[in-house]
């Protein structure tokens, strides 16, 4: 069997590595992917160990990185992502990528910073312009206008005073003016009027366009205002309540050449910046430019640094100090990979003495490694997400390849929806290379995932459609149905015949709304459909009757079946640990249950199937009722499926009853009475040895010796029952509860097969609904415009198909299938127990910018 | 309508079956994934073939027959006799 049968089996080896070696030996190592390091400073805590001050300055160089990526995407400038990912750097490259990387930071924040100062300063010589220019119109003065008479201005006039007046009225006149955000103006306003009470003057107009807050960046409408005060202590208080709402004030132009000369200033500061700011933004997106062509390899090979460093601090350092010593779980059929990598690293780093490997031999169970490909991973997720399979046992994965999609088109078995989940299925198979790069959405990379279970699931589907005769709820007459209609007129019979059967004519027919066709009349029934259920059943309005007692029937010989399957996988298990006493104690008691009671079963349905007909039909027996009545020895003595049977089923209850005792007390005896002295073959060599406890090198040495020797004694696994304490309560319970789990499950688990028929039933009744509903509907009516409205009534069949036949029964039925599977079958045989293997290997590290990094 | 025996179904369905899945794995070609081919194949042989039997066997003696509609028996007698 290829290794999907079971994990590979895998040993401890210690690998020695010099110092000056130990960085290039576990690059070669991550690259490879083969060993799984163990922490050998457990009790030392994160800060302590060895090489903390390297995982700092990778952290370090990380975080420059990542302000390098935010800066590159803020600009918008493309990161290329490179297809080969560039090894770890050796440590001579790091220090100077270290010193590049913190120069270029330095430089990039330098510059940003100049920017944002620039801009800055930009908006507010733009705010400036707009309030000169704004404040120009609330001053309606006219430059050649002379007062050539004093009078106060008319209240009536709305803009301001003229500030000629102003000044004759002897009065120190002053002016503030600026921006204020729209929000405000009205609390300005007020603010004002109650403090000045009445000495200042306000004027403000709205900004046209909305121009940017330097502080907060964001784009707001501001507005222009001018006060005009009279009175330092006015002046004060003014600018005090400015400051306090946030206005950008400026200087008031007292004159208008003051004014005029103020704004070609500004245009020319303006200008100026303008084309600073254009120049820094273009070296800045330079700068950029250049660091993203090399920032992705450099990400990748800060991560392997890091990743490194880690692995380094989980060895420990040998006596001379100058030695790292690592334990890995390795794979026994990578060994001697190990040993190249390790021999790799040695000649890329230049020492003289290299780095080596040493197996050791260890009582721990390692983690369990089995290796898939694209095809069965799908499949080992689905048995993995039950538990890990322990070292060395069995791996149900290799079966549920096939079971799980088979029992999941029990259950969905349909033609049509078969064929576009296959169709579907097909799609993403085809295409996996390219959607392989895109994966964003959790439900669409669940889906791509499990594409090949999809794929299989589907052909089983159209299989078990073609069996059930449902295609999108119709069925397909393909050889011509065995039921003869014909054959129930009484034209079709001599009068000879005709004696006790009821027969139809045709008042008969046209008075009865619904006639029934009789098996027994001969003609009437001529032969069994080849392939699946017959056509006609599809037109019964008792389709049900039959069908609900076909599938019952089917799901209990297919779950006795795989249950049972199960049972003998768990007897592959028992060999392969040499725990033989499990096969005849455990497993054998086990069969004999199952099989003496619903093996039996399954017999009661085949020989009624065979042997009872139409004639006999009224003798027939209900299997349950016989099936019952096994147990309970009725006093009425019933005629029962076949002569002899009472002797039969006693037979068999006895087997059974013996069975029982078995399995509950036939482990815990046989080991109490291996472990208190017996006369067990060549024990006495090994016996007393190992009962002390010695260390572990004299066991070793015994181990290997035996190993030697030819393991004739293993038979009944004496000598590791030997080795470890023995706690007759502790077995006995848990033998106990095994029994009893079993022998009730037993029961329980094969009415849960029944699920089998609900489903199946569910869809079948589901489909058909639809397609009454609709499709008939939509078929039913007049041509002149049925075909009209015919394509909005298929759009609405297929759209409803796939969300509710397709998605939501096919999750019901995927479901139901994994739990018979992580239930049913797997409670017979399969621990689970294990931890997975996890390899130091970069490919399992990201290898795509993730929001991690950016973090 | 149509006459059908019980023996030609069995025995093309048993051969077509069993080629599948007691011949078949002496053609798979030696590689890492052989033995995953190999139980798939016996797996498939298996299920189907016990499927197929299943539902044929519950045909073979009908206890009770369908019970039609007038139309669909005066349809059927049309249509298919």
């Amino acid at each position: 069997m290829g290794s999907l049968f079971r994990s590979e089996p895998m040993c401890l080896a210690q690998l020695f590595l010099q110092s000056g070696t130990a960085y290039e030996c576990l690059s070669a190592l991550g690259e490879k992917g083969l060993v799984q390091f163990r922490d050998l400073n457990q009790n030392v805590s994160s800060f302590q160990r060895k090489f903390v001050g390297e995982v700092k300055r990778c952290e370090e160089l990380e975080r420059i990185l990542a302000y390098l990526v935010q800066e590159i995407n803020r600009a918008d400038i493309p990161l290329p992502e490179g297809e080969t990912s560039p090894p770890a750097p050796p440590l001579k490259q790091v220090l100077e990528m270290q010193e590049q990387l913190q120069k270029l930071e330095v430089e990039l924040r330098e510059v940003t910073k100049n920017k944002e100062k620039l801009r800055k300063n930009l908006l507010e010589l733009i705010e400036y312009t707009h309030m000169l220019r704004v404040t120009k119109t609330f001053v309606k003065r006219n430059v050649e206008f002379e007062p050539t008479y004093e009078e106060f201005p008319p209240l009536e006039r709305e803009s301001l005073l003229d500030y000629n007046s102003m000044q004759r009225l002897g009065a120190k006149l002053g002016f503030v003016s600026g921006l204020i955000q729209q929000g405000k103006v009205e609390a300005f306003e007020k603010m004002l009027w109650r403090v000045c009470k009445g000495y200042t003057i306000v004027t403000y107009a709205e900004l046209d366009e909305p121009l940017e807050d330097p502080e907060t960046g964001e784009v707001i409408k501001w507005y222009v205002f001018l006060i005009s005060f009279w009175g330092e202590q006015i002046g004060h208080k003014v600018k005090k309540i400015c400051d306090c709402y946030h206005c950008h004030v400026y200087p008031y132009p007292n004159t208008a050449e003051e004014r005029r000369e103020i704004q070609e200033g500004l245009n020319t500061r303006i200008q100026d910046l303008y084309t600073v700011l254009h120049k820094t933004e273009d070296y800045l997106r330079q700068v950029l430019c250049k660091a993203a062509e090399s920032v992705y390899s450099r990400v990748i090979q800060v991560k392997k640094m890091k990743a490194i460093y880690h692995m380094l601090n989980m060895c420990s350092f040998d006596v001379t100090n100058k030695c790292l010593i690592a334990e890995v779980w390795c794979p026994e059929a990578d060994l001697h990979n190990l040993r190249r990598a390790l021999e790799d690293g040695s000649r890329e780093s230049g020492a003289t003495i290299p780095s080596f490997m040493n197996r050791i031999p260890t009582k721990e169970t390692p983690p369990t490694l089995i290796r898939t490909n694209k095809f069965t991973e799908g499949f080992q997720n689905i048995v993995d997400a039950y538990g890990v399979g322990s070292y060395r046992e069995v791996n149900p994965a290799l079966f549920t390849i096939i079971t799980f999609p088979f029992l999941f088109a029990v259950m969905f078995g349909d033609f049509g929806h078969g064929f576009v989940m296959f169709l579907f299925a097909l799609l993403l198979v085809l295409n996996e290379n390219k959607i392989k790069l895109n994966q964003s959405q959790e439900i669409m990379r669940m889906f791509f995932n499990g594409r090949y279970i999809l794929l299989l699931m589907g052909l089983f589907s159209v299989y078990t459609g073609l069996i059930y005769n449902d295609c999108f709820s119709k069925s397909v007459n393909l050889f011509g149905s065995g039921w003869n209609v014909s054959a129930m007129y009484s034209s079709s019979h001599s009068l000879g015949e005709q004696k006790e059967m009821v027969l139809w004519n045709d008042s008969v027919v046209r008075h009865n709304k619904v006639l029934q066709l009789d098996p027994s009349i001969p003609g009437v029934f001529q032969g069994p459909y080849p392939l699946g259920i017959d056509p006609i059943w599809n037109l019964a309005t008792n389709r049900l009757t039959f069908l609900n007692s076909f599938k019952m029937k089917m799901s209990v010989i297919l779950g006795i079946i795989h249950m049972t399957f199960g049972v003998v996988l768990g007897i592959f298990n028992h060999l392969h640990f040499r725990k033989k006493f499990n096969i005849y104690l455990v497993s054998i008691p086990e069969l004999l249950f199952m099989l003496c009671i619903f093996g039996y079963l399954i017999f009661m349905i085949i020989y009624k199937w065979l042997v009872f007909s139409a004639e006999t039909s009224r003798v027939a027996p209900s299997i349950l009722i016989e099936f019952i009545n096994m147990f309970l020895f009725p006093a009425s003595e019933t005629k029962g499926l076949y002569t002899g049977q009472e002797h039969v089923q006693r037979l068999l209850l006895v087997i059974t009853a013996l069975s029982v005792p078995v399995l509950f007390l036939g482990k815990p005896l046989f080991l109490w009475w291996l472990h208190n002295g017996r006369s067990c073959f060549g024990v006495s060599r090994s016996g007393y040895t190992l009962i002390r406890k010695d260390s572990e090198e004299e066991v070793s040495l015994l181990g290997s010796q035996d190993i030697e020797e030819g393991n004739r004694q293993m038979d009944d696994g004496c000598r590791e029952m030997t080795c470890e304490e023995f706690n007759f309560g502790e077995i006995l319970m848990t033998q106990a509860i095994h029994s009893i789990e079993y022998c009730l499950g037993c029961i329980s688990n094969t009415a849960s097969y029944l699920r089998l028929w609900a489903l199946s039933l569910a869809h079948a009744q589901l489909s058909d609904v639809l397609w009454a509903m609709l499709m008939r509907v939509g078929l039913r009516v007049d041509t002149t415009y049925g075909v009209l409205l015919l394509l909005p009534v298929i759009a609405l069949f297929a759209v409803l198909t796939i969300f509710i036949l397709l998605i939501m029964e096919g999750l019901s039925a995927f479901l139901h299938a994994i739990r018979l599977h992580w239930v049913e079958f797997q409670n017979k045989f399969y621990v689970g127990a294990g931890t997975k293997f996890v390899p130091f290997s970069f490919s399992l590290l990201a290898s795509k910018f993730s929001n991690d990094d950016l973090a | 309508m149509t006459a059908h025996s019980f023996a030609l179904p069995v025995i093309i369905f048993t051969t077509f079956w069993g080629l599948i899945g007691i011949a078949g794995p002496w053609l798979v070609p030696k590689g890492p994934n052989r033995g995953v081919i190999i139980t798939m194949l016996v797996a498939t042989a298996v299920c189907c073939y016990l499927f197929w039997l299943i539902t044929i066997l519950a045909q073979l003696n009908p206890l009770f027959g369908p019970q039609l509609k007038n139309e669909t028996i005066w349809y059927v007698r049309f249509l298919w006799e």
